[in-house]
């Protein structure tokens, strides 16, 4: 593909049917790899079904690289806060997805309580407020709030990490 | 079984102050998520899930009975507030709506809208309950051929019809496909996709994938093109109507919950279609045709009661057949199965009670949105103030929470985050979200009707095509994939016939003037 890329500047969607292509050979592959005698109760088999939607992914593809190369275009999707006027906004969006990631960090070894007051402060900076020691509070409000509604009121119990013994 | 006397089992066990109280939650919780701008129902659904998992099934199911159409009710009053509609079956109430509020007409608008969805959801709660057990005795004929192709049906059918193009459609549909087969394979037991990795050998979690799609993504997709300048909300005060607009409002009203009904219960039916049909006939009927584009009471009633009917419609292959035909009964199916309940006709023999007492606090929940949602509108129109930093913070937060906790282990949490990149990619390149969803759900059971087939007629093929059903089903799926196909023949046929007027607007008659027109409502698709 590197040769396709150079060449084809603001033609991003060519990314959307080369994963498309690499997601249709996996799945053709991981079915190819199992090894399944013919059985008289099973003659469809675990392989069929993979096979079919490997074919229905790659032909997606192939046609889908077409219809870019043609000038064919996916159209971005709106809605109530969305303003297409703009490009995207990478500032946004990577440290949102730091924040989520943070939190997948955390949370098994610092427990909910604390991941969850990441994840939520880090994505209201991120998305762009500036009250800094109110969304504190309220972040870490909501992060004790969820631990023990699910607790008492679920039954759920989310894990306390290093605060265990204190909550 | 008779349907009076299972509805008023159902009555008595949704009646209880307990279940009662679920169902008030329900409908409140639903309403204000699914005002909150970028939330439609199925998110909601998603959303709360976790909520319902200490429950019972029976008052979790009474608790997203609330929700479903709190949820419906919820997205119409964003749109007609603040004139961007989230959810595509709410575009076309935007186009009064809106229009209305902006004429100091608010407090009307909302009243025909939530008085309109009273009556069509009761209508069709009504059909529901009526046609489902005719569905189900019907189904509970079929064999695996059949079930086979109303499956693929279903599946083609959003597929090809909603949206707007095919090709990106079927593509969201292969990458749904090959989630659901990720995981031990039913049959053999072998694992499929699962690149070593115990954790996936369960497969992946319905609850998560809907999680990350809808939510993740859509969080994700609104921070990269966050509004910066606030929109206008116009105020309003508690909704209420004169005599002249009850007389305007009650025809479209049983209009609208005629188109809507039939066509929430098709396999791709959906709300879009109908609530377009009622907003065109309400406009030719209409004594006031000239108020139309400037506020006609006539055009948010019809449209709203058609969005509602078809939300009751929609639940009927869904309990009847285990089909769900939109976002929203995509996720509700997933939390049936959670429960270790299938859906389908044995449902009703097998959990009669349940789903009795379901369509019993459909009733309820109409009739609690009516009496909670008249007094608390401005309350709701408040909502729509939430700083939208705390909103998708809130979203992601509540996401996480939510797919964290049906299984305990962070390992949900990394398939979070890439599937919502995936959302995040499928709304950035136009791709829909709706194939992918039914894919997850629908690959496996689909899977396996396709086995069963060839095990009963011994791998032959010709063993799909044995049931009547099964072929005429067949039929249609071929009608609707050549459709494009006779289009285009059509089109390239009639410049050709009349080449005098090449550029009168009027050259492509027929068939390509009912597309024009139904394009703007088709070009949204369903925000879930």
């Amino acid at each position: 593909m590197s040769s396709a890329v150079t060449g084809l500047k603001g033609r991003a969607e060519l990314g959307v049917a080369h994963l498309l292509g690499v997601v249709g050979v996996l799945v053709f592959l991981d079915a190819n790899g199992l090894v399944t005698p013919y059985s008289k109760s099973d003659p469809v088999g675990p392989k069929t079904v993979p096979f079919i939607v490997a074919g229905l992914l790659v032909v997606c593809a192939v046609l889908l690289a077409i219809n870019v190369l043609r000038g064919g275009k996916g159209e971005a999707e709106g809605g109530e806060d969305v303003d297409l006027a703009h490009p995207a906004d990478w500032k946004t969006v990577l440290p949102l997805a730091g924040a989520f990631l943070l939190n997948i960090l955390l949370i098994d070894w610092a427990g909910w309580v604390i991941s969850g007051t990441v994840l939520f402060w880090g994505s209201v900076l991120a998305l762009g407020s500036r009250r800094y020691i109110r969304d504190g509070i309220i972040s870490v409000a909501l992060s004790l709030l969820t631990f023990y509604g699910f607790y008492l009121g679920l039954g759920i119990a989310l894990p306390a990490g290093l605060l265990e013994g204190i909550l | 079984m008779d349907v009076w006397s299972s509805l008023m089992d159902g009555f008595s066990t949704a009646l209880t102050p307990l279940n009662l109280m679920y169902a008030m939650i329900g409908v409140i919780l639903g309403t204000a998520v699914g005002v909150l701008p970028g939330l439609g129902p199925a998110m909601t659904v998603a959303l709360l899930l976790p909520v319902t998992y200490a429950l019972e099934p029976t008052s979790a199911f009474i608790m997203f009975a609330g929700i479903y159409y709190g949820g419906m009710y919820g997205g119409s009053t964003t749109s007609i507030l603040l004139n961007t509609p989230g959810e595509s079956s709410s575009v076309v109430t935007a186009i009064e709506g809106n229009k209305m509020a902006k004429a100091g007409r608010a407090a009307q608008a909302l009243a025909t809208a939530a008085i309109g969805s009273f009556v069509a959801g009761t209508i069709g709660t009504t059909l529901l309950a009526v046609c489902a057990p005719i569905v189900v005795k019907f189904a509970v004929s079929l064999g695996s051929p059949s079930y086979f192709a109303i499956m693929m049906l279903a599946l083609l059918a959003v597929t090809a019809v909603l949206g707007k193009s095919r090709l990106r459609g079927f593509a969201s549909l292969g990458l749904g496909l090959a989630i659901g087969l990720v995981g031990l394979d039913s049959v053999t037991g072998q694992s499929r996709l699962t690149f070593g990795i115990p954790l996936l050998s369960d497969g992946l979690d319905i609850v998560v994938v809907a999680v990350a799609i809808f939510a993740v993504g859509e969080a994700l997709w609104v921070a990269a093109h966050l509004r910066r300048t606030p929109l206008h909300i116009i105020p309003v005060g508690r909704p209420w109507m004169g005599k002249k607009d009850w007389q305007r409002s009650w025809k479209p009203w049983l209009r609208g919950t005629v188109f809507g009904f039939p066509f929430g219960a098709l396999p791709a039916g959906g709300a879009e279609i109908p609530t377009f049909l009622s907003y065109v006939t309400e406009k030719r009927l209409s004594k006031h045709p000239e108020e139309f584009g400037h506020g006609a009471i006539e055009g948010v009633a019809g449209p709203e009661a058609a969005n509602n009917a078809a939300a009751a419609g929609t639940l009927t292959p869904m309990l009847a057949l285990g089909l769900p035909t939109n976002a929203t009964a995509a996720v509700m199916l997933a939390a049936f199965t959670s429960y270790g309940i299938q859906p389908g006709p044995q449902l009703f023999s097998s959990q009669g009670p349940l789903v009795w007492a379901l369509i019993a606090s459909l009733f309820i929940g109409n009739l609690l949105l009516l009496l909670i949602n008249l007094p608390l509108a401005p309350l709701w129109a408040k909502l729509l103030q939430l700083p939208r930093p705390y909103l998708y913070a809130g979203i992601l937060f509540f996401a996480t929470l939510g797919a964290y906790s049906v299984n305990l282990q962070a390992f949900d949490l990394v398939i979070l985050l890439v599937l919502g990149a995936l959302g995040f990619m499928m709304r950035r390149f136009g791709l829909p979200v709706l194939p992918l969803i039914l894919g997850v759900i629908l690959g496996p059971r689909l899977e396996g009707q396709l086995r069963k087939t060839l095990q009963l007629s011994a791998g032959d093929p010709a063993g799909l095509f044995s049931e009547p059903i099964a072929v005429g089903i067949y039929v249609i799926i071929g009608i609707i994939l050549a459709w494009p196909l006779v289009l285009r023949l059509i089109r390239r046929n009639r410049p050709a016939a009349a080449p005098a007027v090449p550029s009168s607007p009027d050259s492509h008659a027929g068939p390509e003037s009912i597309h024009h027109e139904t394009t703007p409502v088709q070009h949204k698709q369903e925000k879930p």
